[in-house]
């Protein structure tokens, strides 16, 4: 014992663990883009089926296209929602149940790091995936938009922001992936049923419409409606793309709260 | 944890009526054991799964946690590493609160299963750890050191294998090789040479006593295996929650009049059978 070691120049070097560490994030979202990247399966399946469906849709509704702009522009908004939120539920419930959590948990990386580099990392995807469906509806399936492309893009983005928050949210309640995916009729198929995309919110019983006033998808296909319809910005849009960034950025929040350091 | 400074004054009370107060204070850091539990008790649901443990742990050397499993060893090392919750009593880490934020760049642990991204590959997996753990370095310097901890757990031919197609011996070594990075002062390992072949175990074996001996680096392994408590400088024998013995391999058995630790782990087990029984008797 009389021997004190000094340690060497490689010693682990203290670095802040408080707010964002923006190289730690970075490499949080290159890892799980790597992790993706060995899964191409996944990649393929999360960028081509939203685009089959609005194929699909395009000619189901074959007599009539303006049910189509009206569906397949709220489509775009719901597509990146709902994959992001499977993805995302899946990949943090596997980071808990692998033991990878509680690692980076015990090692300097800030809960907000690890949320950050998720959002990055899926977020990235979500573009794409939006990219690929906006363009493939507006140019080649006669998707009739008033408004710009770019912002029915940006809408799917935010929503994309949504679903990757929700899935982080409720993977702390699922303890298998059983239960995470039964998650996704729990939290997703009721604002499907009351965004408004089978009837106008105010044809609603008023109950229902009080209900989907306090959804956040229902603001993300009004956004979606409101590009269709008019040719600029209007402060509808707006106030319809801060309601889901802010409920994005409320939820993430929450799910840094359910990220524990010490469990039991 | 409030419970610094009044340990603080009673330790300087304590110098004070033996008469060593004359000793210029040594610098908390380098008096301070690596690991120090007064009281230290966890309740997990309705069990108590540690029960007032109070021991020490000290530096550089190796100190094996050994005892059936399910007695509370792996759940002492999460307290520890400060992943812990409901853990109440005193409980230092190289003279810091457990969790304490400065600690997690000070220790290395390795889980009871390993903890790794199966759809990585092990260099990818290493790149990633180091990237959390000192994220300014240049990328020359890490990959240096990726080189370095694969040699240790010898992986080196498997560097650029997906970790979830190696066999369950070399996913756990890679798991080990994530906790050597960064050179830790303090590695926690739970049980990280379960399910290895006798030759791989060996080496193992010599590179933990080549890091406690060349870095200084104290390490903490538990097993539920009696013949690697051989190996090891100091032991803590644990069962249902409590330290049965805290001494070297040879007290031990000097100590029990056994032959090996198996041995003396059992006579110790009988006494405090025995102990228990009177109490009840008596009562």
């Amino acid at each position: 014992m009389s021997t004190t070691t000094t340690t060497t120049g490689t010693a682990r070097t203290p670095t802040p663990t408080g707010a964002l560490n923006a190289s730690r994030t970075a490499a949080t979202a290159a890892r799980v883009l790597r992790q993706l990247r060995h899964d191409p399966r996944t990649i393929a399946m999360m960028i081509l089926i939203p685009c089959v469906m609005l194929f699909l849709l395009r000619y189901v509704f074959d007599g009539s296209p303006r049910t189509f702009d009206n569906i397949g522009a709220s489509l775009l908004g719901i597509f990146p929602l709902i994959t992001m939120f499977l993805v995302t539920s899946i990949a943090t419930l596997r980071e808990r149940t692998s033991g990878t959590l509680e690692r980076l948990l015990a090692m300097p990386l800030g809960k907000g790091d690890l949320i950050a580099g998720y959002a990055l990392a899926f977020g990235t995807l979500a573009i794409i995936q939006s990219a690929l469906a906006t363009g493939l509806a507006v140019w080649f399936l006669g998707l009739d938009v008033t408004g710009s492309p770019w912002l029915l893009l940006l809408v799917a983005l935010l929503d994309a922001l949504l679903g990757t928050a929700l899935g982080l949210f409720v993977s702390a309640f699922a303890a298998s992936e059983f239960q995470a995916v039964q998650f996704m009729p729990a939290v997703i198929f009721p604002q499907l049923l009351l965004c408004g995309l089978f009837t106008p919110r105010d044809n609603m019983h008023p109950a229902l419409e009080a209900i989907s006033d306090v959804l956040p998808m229902s603001y993300a296909v009004d956004g979606m409606n409101e590009v269709l319809k008019h040719t600029d910005m209007t402060a509808n849009f707006v106030r319809d793309a801060l309601i889901v960034a802010g409920c994005a950025l409320l939820v993430l929040g929450l799910g840094a709260a359910t990220l524990r350091r010490r469990t039991a | 944890m409030t419970t610094l400074l009044p340990r603080s004054i009673i330790h300087r009370m304590m110098n004070y009526s033996e008469g060593r107060s004359a000793d210029p204070p040594a610098a908390p850091e380098v008096r301070s054991p690596a690991v120090r539990a007064e009281g230290l008790t966890v309740v997990r649901g309705p069990r108590t799964v540690l029960r007032g443990l109070d021991f020490t742990v000290p530096r550089g050397q190796i100190t094996g946690l050994l005892g059936p499993s399910g007695c509370g060893k792996s759940t002492l090392m999460r307290s520890i590493v400060g992943t812990q919750a409901k853990v109440t009593g005193t409980l230092e880490v190289l003279g810091s609160p457990a969790g304490h934020p400065t600690l997690r760049t000070r220790i290395g642990y390795v889980t009871q299963a390993p903890s790794v991204y199966d759809d990585l590959t092990v260099r990818q997996n290493l790149d990633y750890f180091t990237a959390i753990l000192a994220p300014g370095r240049p990328a020359s310097d890490r990959h240096h050191e990726i080189d370095q901890v694969l040699a240790d757990v010898d992986l080196t031919s498997h560097a650029d294998a997906l970790a979830g197609n190696l066999s369950g011996g070399q996913r756990s070594r890679v798991s080990l090789a994530v906790a050597l990075l960064g050179t830790p002062e303090v590695l926690v390992l739970d049980e990280p040479t379960v399910g290895l072949d006798p030759v791989l175990r060996r080496d193992l074996w010599t590179l933990f006593h080549s890091i406690a001996a060349d870095r200084g680096a104290t390490l903490l392994i538990s097993s539920h295996v009696m013949d690697e408590a051989e190996r090891c400088h100091r032991l803590l024998l644990m069962r249902e929650g409590e330290i049965l013995a805290d001494d070297t391999p040879d007290a031990l058995r000097t100590r029990t009049g056994s032959e090996t630790v198996e041995a003396a782990f059992l006579h110790l087990v009988d006494e405090a059978a025995t102990a228990a029984r009177e109490k009840e008797t008596t009562r």
